[in-house]
């Protein structure tokens, strides 16, 4: 696999085809920018990516405690990968803490790279080590390079003028500079990025400047590596224009992308929550989009104030995780009993109740497809990747705006800040779907339906439309009140088949791997890139394995049924304890579903899935 | 639903326009029927095209409202109907949108969204209808209950200490508070034309009789017979007079608002800074001696909400420009693979 090099005077240089990198530290210490320059440096290189952040919930956990320790993981490749792998071939620890939590991901031989400027006495006991892991034993059998990396930054910056503190403040930035050597990339993207960021703060853009300099010569000087290491560009990735995309990131544009092309403006009424407050960041900075932004005053002013919104004619949105959901559930009741367009965005988080909130699961599917008060059918889709957030989200308006009804789009805390390299699709391609408010006052009803069973959008302010919307029953020919007992059957029903019609507009998802055979994996949402390596993995051993990933949760597409009938069993790995396949048995009780639930706040490794894909063949 | 053969754009509107086909069933004798129709009087006398108007409402017996009126409505759900109505104008802010809650919906479960739309000075009409108890769920106690009070859910007396609507609306920063009674048609016209003219959030507690479950709560005050001496209606810029005979008058002392002949009743200014003198004046009902007060609280201007968020999009428009979505996804750090 490593096909080592000579650059001359200097280190031998082996190419490698894909590395996963830890950066692990104190919640002070600056890993998530770390890890996303390396991640947007590899991306310039032409790498393809994935990355998995890990920070706690605490904005600054005590410092140099278990709790306080941040990660983020980033692997970069010169072939297609789909996952930021299951375990580190190098964890960078900046105190005893961040190595003590993540040494036992590390893969066996890997490499550790220690900052001991932070390793006395007091910051063994802080992070609850009764002995120094370079001396018990801890570390046998992995590659241990220490470095006094608060020392080195001290000496480098020297004559920067910053306060000692503000100078230990620039060891990421020696780090990184250290991890640029060793993986040969280059420099100026980040420098680039630091003088744009500190743009008003000159000092700060030459303190940080400096110090990636220092580590990245320290490389040369310091002889701390036998071997330089590069990753060559992908030359596997589709031709195309790429930027690497957060989840958060493309989910905000895509919305954006759904309302332009309905020709609407956009109401977002949203209040702040982990892991979906960056798309509420995002929208309000793009308010020559047309984008209106509302911070409300709780999760129920969030989504009221956006059904105010539709109802007035503009694209009402809301965005949340699950606490949030649970608490917009009786609007959501409402926004489908008034069927007006609204798209309620829930970046699910572990749960119960507060649960964990900066770790990721996929348990509010109960709550989006049935969780609410009454018969209350509403479409609901997931998107599986960061960048495939763009083409959810634009999926989630054409529902809302074509059918007249509120839709969820579920998205979780992996996808939402894990990133990856998006080919960015030709604009030509982006379908427009405009909306077209009705006007005309002749045999006007606000209960008419078209084709697809959708009422007419008639918005305040036109001349003749006065019509009454609310939450109570509405007569299906006059939409006044009834209380009538036939009227109220017919008005149910009338509900769920409109929501069924979306059917008529969604393709049959693509089967992935074998077309037939043993076991089909059916997966939906953060799942995707794992069941896909698994998938791959699988063919590679001859196994007769498929993938199918739903988009469409609510209502399914129709062609699934054929999908499985052509495998003899289905495979359903999910971040819940088994809901989706709860959902499969019901709707497609003829076949064979086995659940794979996992609910440690992470996703699935694929070799876990490889694993339960080979116990399941040998049943 | 009809629609009538009136040209909503017609500047000549009566009372009658804004009545919609639908039968009104509120409890015979109840005071929301009073209310509906001046409001529905003075809608009519704004020449506003009726098009251009939105009634939005929560859960409760006032909150049937917008079904009653013949212009755009959106009955919503308990306590929300502030969020709605803040979206509605948001959205459109070209739209006169009034909202109508009770002590119930707007203080108890909605009181949150309540105060904040205050504070955000939203362009909001607000007709609170306060008759101190529940109704629509046939007879609780409410927040604005006084103590003692036996409901039935409070068969020994309400323990709670009640909400002085005016007050709360106050201490939330509200531009525009007022006080109005059932009872007095003239009144609730003159304080809906005054509301209407306000840019921000207008809210206006209104002295609501709920005739099977809490009869009679404001009788001792808004009575026809007894209101000229027990209110006395505070007018901008006129002196604090009451009493049958107009002879009595109010003016402040310290901390106080004391009785005085009319020759020495003080003027009332709703436009001061502070709400304190406001707060004052609100305060007298608690006093069985001292006049309830009604009328014009405050009336000061503000930055409304929707111009604000709408002026800050137009121009960000300016300055960037209309957004072009192939700049949000095409960003500078893009590269090529061939």
């Amino acid at each position: 696999m490593t096909t080592p090099t000579n650059t001359g005077a200097e280190l031998p240089l082996q190419q490698q085809e894909s590395v996963v990198i830890r950066f692990a530290g104190d919640s002070g210490d600056g890993m998530q920018i770390t890890g996303n320059q390396f991640t947007s440096t590899s991306a310039a290189v032409g790498n393809d990516l994935a990355t998995l952040p890990d920070f706690p919930a605490e904005i600054r956990a005590p410092v140099g405690t278990r709790p306080g320790v941040s990660g983020f993981q980033v692997r970069f490749s010169s072939s297609d990968i789909h996952t930021p792998g299951d375990a580190p071939d190098v964890l960078v620890a900046m105190n005893p803490a961040a190595l003590v939590v993540n040494l036992k991901d590390l893969k066996p031989g890997g490499m550790v790279i220690l900052n001991t400027g932070n390793w006395k006495e007091l910051d063994l006991k802080k992070a609850r080590c009764a002995t120094d892991p370079r001396q018990d034993g801890t570390l046998d059998g992995y590659r241990t390079i220490e470095i006094d990396i608060n020392e080195r930054v001290k000496q480098a910056l020297t004559e920067s003028g910053l306060s000692p503190k503000d100078v230990q403040r620039c060891k990421n930035f020696y780090t990184l500079g250290l991890m640029y050597w060793l993986y040969s990339r280059p420099l100026e993207p980040t420098l680039n990025w630091l003088a744009k960021k500190f743009a008003k703060k000159p000092d700060l853009v030459a303190a940080n400047q400096t110090a990636l300099k220092a580590g990245f010569n320290a490389g040369d000087i310091h002889e701390h590596f036998q071997t330089r290491y590069d990753v060559p560009p992908c030359t596997t990735l589709e031709p195309g224009t790429y930027r690497n995309i957060m989840g958060n990131q493309a989910l905000s544009i895509g919305l954006v992308a759904g309302a332009q092309l309905a020709g609407l403006d956009i109401f977002l009424g949203s209040y702040p929550i982990t892991p979906a407050s960056d798309i509420l960041h995002e929208l309000a900075g793009f308010k020559n989009f047309g984008v209106r932004t509302f911070q409300a005053e709780d999760e129920i002013a969030a989504i009221c104030s956006a059904i105010g919104a539709s109802f007035a004619g503009h694209l009402g949105l809301t965005t949340t995780s699950g606490p949030g959901m649970a608490l917009k559930t009786e609007a959501m009741g409402l926004a489908i009993a008034t069927e007006l367009p609204l798209v309620i965005v829930d970046i699910q988080r572990a749960g119960p109740s507060t649960g964990m909130p900066t770790k990721t699961e996929q348990s509010d599917l109960y709550q989006a497809v049935l969780g609410r008060n009454g018969d209350a059918p509403m479409p609901v889709v997931s998107c599986s990747t960061p960048s495939d957030c763009f083409e959810t989200a634009i999926e989630a308006v054409r529902i809302a705006v074509q059918y007249m009804t509120p839709v969820i789009l579920l998205s979780d805390g992996y996808i939402a800040n894990g990133s990856e390299p998006w080919r960015l699709p030709e604009m030509e391609s982006l379908k427009a779907f405009p909306v077209t408010f009705h006007t005309a006052t002749e045999g006007f009803s606000p209960v008419a339906r078209d084709e697809k069973l959708a009422r007419p959008w008639a918005i305040p302010g036109t001349p003749g439309l006065e019509h009454r919307i609310g939450g109570l029953e509405k007569d299906g020919d006059t939409g006044n009140i009834s209380y009538d007992a036939h009227n109220h059957e017919r008005m149910s029903h009338l509900r769920a088949q409109k929501v069924m019609n979306v059917q008529e507009t969604i393709p049959d998802p693509e089967v992935f791997g074998a077309e037939s055979g043993d076991v089909l994996v059916c997966g939906w949402g953060s799942t995707a890139g794992s069941i896909r390596s698994a998938v791959e993995i699988c063919a590679g051993r001859g196994l007769s394995v498929g993938a199918v990933h739903l988009r469409h949760i609510w209502p399914m597409a129709k062609g699934l049924d054929g999908i499985f009938s052509r495998f003899r069993t289905v495979l359903v790995p999910e971040l819940n304890m088994g809901q989706m396949c709860r959902l499969l048995r019901s709707e497609f009780p003829k076949h064979d579903f086995a659940s794979y639930p996992k609910v440690q706040g992470l996703p699935f490794a694929t070799h876990e899935l490889v694993e339960r894909i080979e116990d399941l063949l040998k049943r | 639903m009809t629609q009538d053969a009136h040209d909503a754009g017609s500047a000549t509107l009566t009372k009658k326009d804004f009545k919609s086909d639908q039968d009104v069933r509120w409890c015979p004798g109840c005071g929301d029927y009073s209310i509906l129709n001046s409001v529905q009087g003075v809608l009519a006398d704004l020449g506003i095209p009726k098009h251009q108007f939105c009634v939005v409402s929560g859960i409760g017996c006032s909150s049937r409202f917008p079904y009653y009126m013949n212009t755009y409505g959106f009955h919503s759900i308990h306590g929300r109907a502030p969020a709605i109505a803040t979206g509605v104008k948001t959205a459109n802010p070209e739209l006169s949108v009034w909202m109508v809650t009770g002590d119930g919906d707007g203080l108890s479960i909605g009181g949150n969204h309540t105060i904040h739309m205050l504070r955000r000075n939203v362009g909001v009409k607000v007709l609170l209808f306060n008759n101190q108890i529940y109704g629509l769920t046939k007879g609780q106690y409410s927040p604005t209950s006084p103590v003692g009070l036996k409901t039935k859910s409070t068969p020994y007396g309400s323990i709670d200490r009640p909400f002085n609507p005016v007050q709360l609306a106050l201490g939330a920063g509200a531009t525009f508070v007022a006080r109005t009674m059932d009872t007095h048609p003239k009144h609730m016209e003159k304080i809906f034309h005054e509301a209407a003219k306000h840019e921000g959030t207008a809210f206006i507690e209104i002295f609501q009789n709920c005739v099977i479950f809490n009869d009679g709560a404001f009788e001792g005050v808004a009575g026809r017979k007894v209101r000229d001496d027990r209110t006395v209606d505070l007018v901008p810029g006129e002196p604090m007079i009451y009493g049958s005979d107009h002879d009595k008058g109010l003016r402040f002392e310290g901390f106080d608002v004391v009785p005085c002949s009319a020759d020495e009743a003080e003027a009332w200014d709703p436009t001061r800074n502070s709400t304190a003198p406001a707060q004052l004046l609100a305060e007298l009902d608690a006093d069985p001696t001292r006049p309830t007060a009604v009328g014009i609280f405050r009336r000061v201007d503000a930055p409304v909400f929707e111009e604000r968020l709408n002026a800050q999009v137009d121009k960000v428009l300016e300055t960037k420009g209309p957004g072009k979505l192939r700049d949000l996804l095409y960003t500078r750090d893009t590269w090529q693979v061939d």
